[in-house]
């Protein structure tokens, strides 16, 4: 099992590169990384020139590539182009920050999702079957910054008409946050609504997954041996079912992981959050080539890590992997 | 004898198809006494499994549906049972064994745990240990080896013929009065299939339970039933004790099973098999289902328009064949065609 | 590795792509029973087969319906709308929805009619997203065949691109893309789009062709002689045409999503033409007194996204030879 999961983690070396080079290499086609620079007042030729001699910039990519690979091990994720700035401790700041949205958004996600599914399953073709599952091909064709913001506009309609503000609307805190648990929960207030956005997307799509393979379950040999056994049917579902019916849901939303990173990109600017994906955003636009491939580089970690986390749960809801 | 443990008496349960509605099981009735053995035997679509998954409640409720007849176990109709009271007859009164056992185990959960559940619904006041040590004991009455370790360990870890012995196990915990066995070895190899025989044998002595065996494997019966039920179409087409369905068959369509069984002592792989295919419960032929495939009937007009009722020959013989009299001299020409005997050896032959 | 691992499960599509299994719609999604034993349906053939259930979905039907208006009203925008969708009109400016002067989507803070707007967003976001269903089917079907068939070194390279993009989230790639390659005409946007999207129908063609090259008529007409082109057009890609067109639907559907997106984030298509993302985004200055411009132009995205994904749905349903007529 854990062997298993280390030869996944090591594959996926080569393929990290590959994409970092591909990425490195579309980055050096745009052009001119100092654009910025040189709008700067004050700047001269010579100024610019000694960045791009300092940085390589007038090497070809694969040589910058190259360079940027070997100071992996001693500099990290290196420094800014245009400011001589570790990009690390940015980096560590906003990946908490995403961190805190994107698990709470699977968490809450996969809950509700697979409460969702299972009550479908169990009831299907009735009403609340229906209706769940319209709402999921609803959820499913809804964009989450639409999402994001009619949520925005409902809490300000409601401000509007009893002037009641109650949910703040954007960043991470308060002005004065405060300090332990006040902190905590005015943290916790500032993030109902982008998780909420950004779990949309997942309940509608875990809660399909549950409820097919609920379906599935329900229809199986062993439910009708544990009918026959004379259990009740909650304990049939609870028991006998939904365990088997988690499996592929598990499956499901640990490979989707990546796209709720991506889906924080964009919650994370409608609410102004302080986050990776705001942070990449921000960075493409600058085009200062280190922090978007730190950003790369910790993403697909943060979904390889994920992805054995799964591997590990898997392994717990069936013994067949265990053992095999 | 005795009064019956169990009568399913005129049982009707039809099934809403795109097609129209469906009598999976149309007029079944038959009787099972403590202790016995009753072999209930038919092609796959005679009704066999729909009767007795009819008789616990487990027909799933759309589409089927149970329209006529009563299920009396010890004088009380089940089929008016509520779903609570039905729960506390499954398992408990009425235990099932079902055919593959590959698939009737739930994979996740360990052995062990599943046997114990059957035992806990059932005596929730029960300790752990002692449902642990009693299920200890059901997995060696029927030769799981080192029960105790077995009894944690997953489906997956016991080989085929082992989950259908601790199927049988889960069967039996709770001493059950009646025992229904659904096609217990059709999913097993033949090496395997005798163990499972002997161990269903030695599972009904020690509950002395009534027991309903349902095959299509004819030898399987002559081994274990001590009484037939045959199935076509939905209906009970013969009835009788081993013997005469064996020696004296007084339906087309058991001459036609014991036919088809494979002959190693004759040069012929078979006598005589059933021409045709079983018949579709969609396009149910009229009359006598089986008169498309009858050489007895032969396309006779009765056959062709007239549904046979099932009527009494004897005590528990019963049979549904307009020309049941003419059986003897039918299977006079097939063994005088194929110079074998019909008959073949039953357990109540040794004996 | 790849043949085993889980990256292979029905998840492996990411974003895009509904879930496998039931339906909303399978009303004869009855469980199997006892009956079960050969129903003879009188043969039909298939296509006629198809026809007759598709066209009794009805949710697919409507759908399809409402997408060919919506279709032939953005084609026509700019006869159909009511005004330009950059006519200025102070006297008509922050209208909310209303009959008056046809403002049926209300208007903005310099009284643009936002009903024209969408409706020409609209164009703007059905041509993107048509050229990325026609860019990632062609592309997908066609690496998909070749790696089914052939297997070999282009096949193990789909099975690393599958891997790359689950570690590498496509829009995090289409962001990086967009930006740095593709701001301008939607020509340019849709053919990043489709150059990112293709490989979960490749993947799905691959596994469709793994199967059929085992099949018997394959091999009657591999064994009568048949060159491998003819084989593939001739027997496999016929067979494949149902995944393919499904997934061609889901493509449509996400595309259009993405598009919208990335105008959102100021990624798409230049102003002045209007795209639905960006006129969402235009609304956000207004979000106090104008909840409109924001609910109108999200209200057109998803409901023909919606009817996108409904008329898949009713597609798979329909082209799903275990699933019986009703």
């Amino acid at each position: 099992m854990l062997n298993y999961a280390l030869r996944r983690f090591l594959i996926s070396i080569p393929i990290i590169l590959i994409a970092t080079f591909i990425i490195f290499w579309m980055i050096s086609l745009t052009g001119d990384p100092l654009q910025d620079m040189r709008q700067l007042p004050n700047i001269t030729t010579e100024q610019i020139q000694r960045v791009r001699d300092m940085r390589g910039l007038d090497d070809p990519f694969y040589v910058q590539y190259v360079v940027w690979l070997q100071q992996i091990p001693t500099a990290g994720f290196g420094e800014y182009l245009i400011s001589p700035r570790p990009i690390g401790p940015d980096l560590q700041r906003v990946l908490i920050h995403t961190l805190q949205l994107v698990i709470a958004a699977e968490v809450i996600a996969f809950i509700i999702a697979v409460v969702l599914g299972t009550l479908s399953a169990t009831r299907q073709y009735s009403i609340f079957d229906y209706t769940t599952t319209t709402l999921s091909f609803i959820g499913y064709a809804m964009p989450a910054f639409w999402f994001a913001l009619i949520l925005q506009v409902i809490v300000i309609q409601i401000f509007e008409l009893t002037g009641v503000r109650i949910l703040p609307l954007a960043n991470l805190s308060s002005a004065n946050p405060g300090t332990g648990l006040a902190f905590v929960w005015d943290r916790i207030l500032h993030l109902v609504l982008p998780v909420m956005s950004l779990a949309i997307f997942s309940i509608a799509s875990y809660s399909r997954y549950m409820r097919a393979s609920m379906l599935e379950v329900v229809g199986s040999d062993y439910v009708r041996t544990a009918r026959a056994k004379g259990l009740r049917e909650g304990t049939i579902t609870r028991r006998h079912a939904m365990r088997n019916a988690l499996i592929p849901t598990v499956t499901v939303a640990a490979l989707s992981f990546g796209t709720l990173l991506s889906g924080s990109i964009v919650v994370e600017t409608v609410f102004g959050l302080d986050g990776m994906g705001r942070y990449l955003f921000v960075m493409i636009q600058s085009r200062d080539p280190y922090p978007i491939m730190a950003v790369l580089v910790i993403t697909a970690v943060v979904i390889i890590m994920f992805n054995l986390i799964a591997d590990l749960v898997y392994g717990y809801l069936d013994p067949r992997i265990r053992h095999g | 004898m005795t009064e019956p443990l169990l009568s399913i008496e005129g049982l009707v349960t039809q099934f809403d198809t795109p097609d129209g509605t469906v009598r999976a099981v149309d007029g079944v009735s038959y009787d099972v006494y403590p202790g016995e053995t009753v072999g209930v035997v038919g092609e796959s679509g005679s009704g066999k499994s729909v009767t007795v998954m009819s008789v616990l409640g487990l027909i799933p409720q759309p589409p089927g549906r149970i329209a006529e007849g009563r299920v009396l176990l010890e004088g009380n109709d089940l089929l008016t049972f509520s779903n609570a009271q039905l729960r506390k007859v499954r398992g408990k009164d009425i235990a099932m064994i079902f055919q593959d056992p590959m698939t009737s185990l739930n994979p996740v959960l360990t052995v062990g745990s599943q046997i114990a559940e059957a035992i806990e619904t059932h005596a929730p006041d029960l300790e752990d240990d002692a449902i642990r040590k009693r299920v200890v004991d059901l997995l060696a009455l029927v030769d799981v080896p080192n029960p105790d370790d077995r009894f944690d360990q997953y489906p997956h870890e016991y080989s085929g013929g082992m989950r259908q012995r601790a199927m049988i196990a889960m069967a039996i915990a709770n001493e059950p009065k009646i025992l229904i066995a659904d096609e217990p070895t059709t999913a097993l190899d033949v090496t395997i299939q005798a163990q499972v025989l002997e161990v269903l044998k030695r599972a009904q002595d020690e509950t002395n339970a009534g027991t309903i065996l349902i095959t299509h494997d004819l030898g399987v019966i002559a081994e274990m039933a001590d009484r037939v039920v045959v199935m076509y179409g939905g209906r009970v087409v013969e009835t009788g004790t081993v013997e005469e369905i064996f020696h004296s068959p007084r339906h087309p369509y058991t001459l036609g099973l014991l036919s088809s069984l494979p002959r190693p002592d004759t040069d012929l792989e078979r006598l005589e098999p059933i021409p045709g295919q079983p018949p579709s419960l969609i396009t149910l032929p009229s009359g006598c289902a089986f008169h498309p495939r009858c050489r007895l009937g032969n396309n006779r007009e009765r056959c062709q328009f007239e549904t046979p009722e099932l009527i009494e020959l004897g005590a528990g013989r019963r049979t549904a064949c307009h020309f049941h009299d003419e059986m003897d001299e039918q299977v006079r020409l097939i063994e005088q065609a194929t110079g074998a005997q019909i008959e073949i050896e039953t357990e109540a032959d040794d004996t | 590795m790849a043949d085993t691992s889980p990256h292979d499960g029905p998840g492996a599509s990411g974003a895009q792509g509904l879930p496998p299994g039931e339906s909303m719609h399978d009303s004869s999604g009855q469980p199997a029973t006892a009956y079960s034993d050969g129903t003879e349906i009188t043969a039909r053939s298939q296509w006629q087969m198809f026809r007759r259930k598709f066209f009794r979905h009805k949710l697919a039907m409507g759908s399809l319906i409402f997408l060919a208006v919506v279709v032939v009203a953005a084609i026509n925008a700019e006869t159909v709308a009511p005004h330009a969708y950059d006519d200025i009109n102070v006297q008509m400016a922050s209208s909310p929805p209303t009959f008056e002067d046809m403002h049926f989507f209300g208007t903005d803070q310099l009284g643009r009619d936002y009903f024209s707007r969408v409706l020409f967003g609209t164009r703007t976001s059905l041509s993107v997203a048509s050229i990325v269903a026609v860019l990632a089917t062609v592309i997908g079907t066609t690496v998909g065949a070749i790696a089914g068939f052939y297997r070999g070194w282009l096949d193990a390279i789909l099975m690393r691109l599958t891997d790359l993009m689950i570690i590498l989230p496509a829009l995090v790639i289409l962001l990086v893309a967009a930006a740095l390659l593709g701001q301008g005409q939607p020509t340019r946007i849709g053919i990043i789009l489709g150059l990112v999207l293709w490989p979960t129908l490749a993947r799905i063609v691959r596994g469709v062709f793994l199967s059929l090259r085992e099949k018997e008529f394959v091999q009657a007409a591999r064994a009568s002689g048949a060159g491998d082109l003819r084989i593939m057009f001739r027997h496999m890609i016929p067979n494949t045409i149902g995944p393919i067109v499904v997934n061609m639907t889901l493509v449509l559907a996400s595309a259009i999503i993405i598009e919208a997106t990335l105008a959102f984030l100021g990624l798409g298509v230049n102003p002045p033409t209007p795209a639905l993302g960006r006129l969402i985004d235009e609304g956000r200055s207004a979000m106090r007194t104008s909840w409109w411009l924001i609910v109108m132009p999200g209200m057109a995205l998803v409901a023909i996204a919606l009817a996108i994904n409904f008329i898949g749905d009713g597609l798979r349903d329909a082209l799903d030879p275990t699933q019986r007529e009703r």
